[in-house]
């Protein structure tokens, strides 16, 4: 554990993540004007989930962290996935 | 044992400063997964409800500010990366830096509650707010989409101002010391905790902002 508590990330990384998240937010609120119907949802969704991920990944450190952080982060969201899946299931074969 | 060791050995262990880093996180990163929870519930009721009520939804979305919507986007982003960089400052045992940072995030994050302000008191003066009768005689689709609204957006800002109190408490832990280049866990969760509260920003954006 102390070689990754004491793990510097360089300024540089951090500031690169930012642009990239703010790129994101630009490209979010373009996939949304292109009235797509309901794709422009599915779009802003992967869209939010990447920037959720280089969130995680960097910002809070998993990239460098014991696989037991980034295997025990699959829980919450497999469950809330299943939960949202099988709620679905109910509402389009009912 | 004589009294006289047993007394030593007192005193020796109540010297020893009990420190477990890496519990100490995994502590943090279980109740983050809580918060995964509280808030995924709430967009399991979001997804169903605009999935039977479509076009309301997207009809109740045009009356909010894209603009202030995106601006306290790039609020919170830009929050993350300083505290970030707040917590990378203390690793290298830059005191000042650190707290120039820590004092952006939360300069940053009362920037994000301004703008929240000016928004929902938009909303209110247009009478648009839980119970009111402007909402009451729109359909009910309209009505959940507010009701969703004013509950997720308000249960963020109010982690919001949660994380704000807890970086200032950790602002003056780093003042005085007690947060330094050799124990920075404190600060380290204080920033996970304030990640999270961005990454369900991120999402939240597109679910009230973004439905055209």
């Amino acid at each position: 554990m102390e070689e990754n508590a004491s793990h510097h990330v360089a300024t540089k990384t951090f500031v690169f993540v930012w642009i990239a998240l703010l790129c994101l937010t630009g490209l979010t609120i373009k996939a949304a004007q292109m009235q797509m119907g309901e794709w422009s949802m599915v779009a802003n969704i992967a869209i939010a989930s990447a920037k959720a991920s280089l969130v995680l990944w960097f910002f809070m450190h998993l990239k460098y962290e014991k696989r037991l952080f980034k295997l025990l982060l699959f829980v919450p969201i497999m469950t809330i996935s299943i939960i949202i899946v099988l709620t679905f299931f109910d509402i389009w074969y009912r | 044992m004589p009294y006289a060791r047993i007394f030593v050995l007192m005193n020796e262990t109540a010297h020893i400063e009990h420190r477990d880093y890496a519990t100490a996180k995994l502590g943090m990163w279980l109740f983050l997964f809580t918060e995964i929870l509280l808030f995924g519930g709430m967009f399991l009721v979001y997804a169903e409800y605009r999935q039977l009520n479509t076009a309301d939804f997207h009809e109740a979305g045009r009356e909010m500010n894209i603009f202030l919507g995106a601006a306290n986007t790039v609020i919170l982003l830009t929050s993350s990366l300083t505290m970030a960089l707040a917590i990378s400052a203390i690793k290298k045992g830059m005191k000042i830096r650190s707290l120039l940072f820590q004092a952006a995030t939360v300069l940053l994050g009362l920037g994000f509650l301004v703008n929240k302000y000016f928004e929902w008191s938009d909303h209110i003066r247009k009478g648009l707010y839980p119970d009111s009768p402007v909402l009451l005689a729109m359909s009910h689709g309209k009505i959940l989409f507010f009701g969703l609204y004013y509950v997720m957006t308000g249960i963020h800002a109010l982690h919001v101002i949660i994380g704000l109190s807890v970086i200032i408490f950790m602002f003056v832990l780093t003042l005085r010391g007690n947060i330094s280049g050799t124990d920075y866990v404190k600060l380290e969760n204080t920033g996970l905790f304030w990640h999270i509260v961005d990454i369900i920003w991120i999402y939240l954006f597109p679910l009230f902002y973004l439905i055209l």
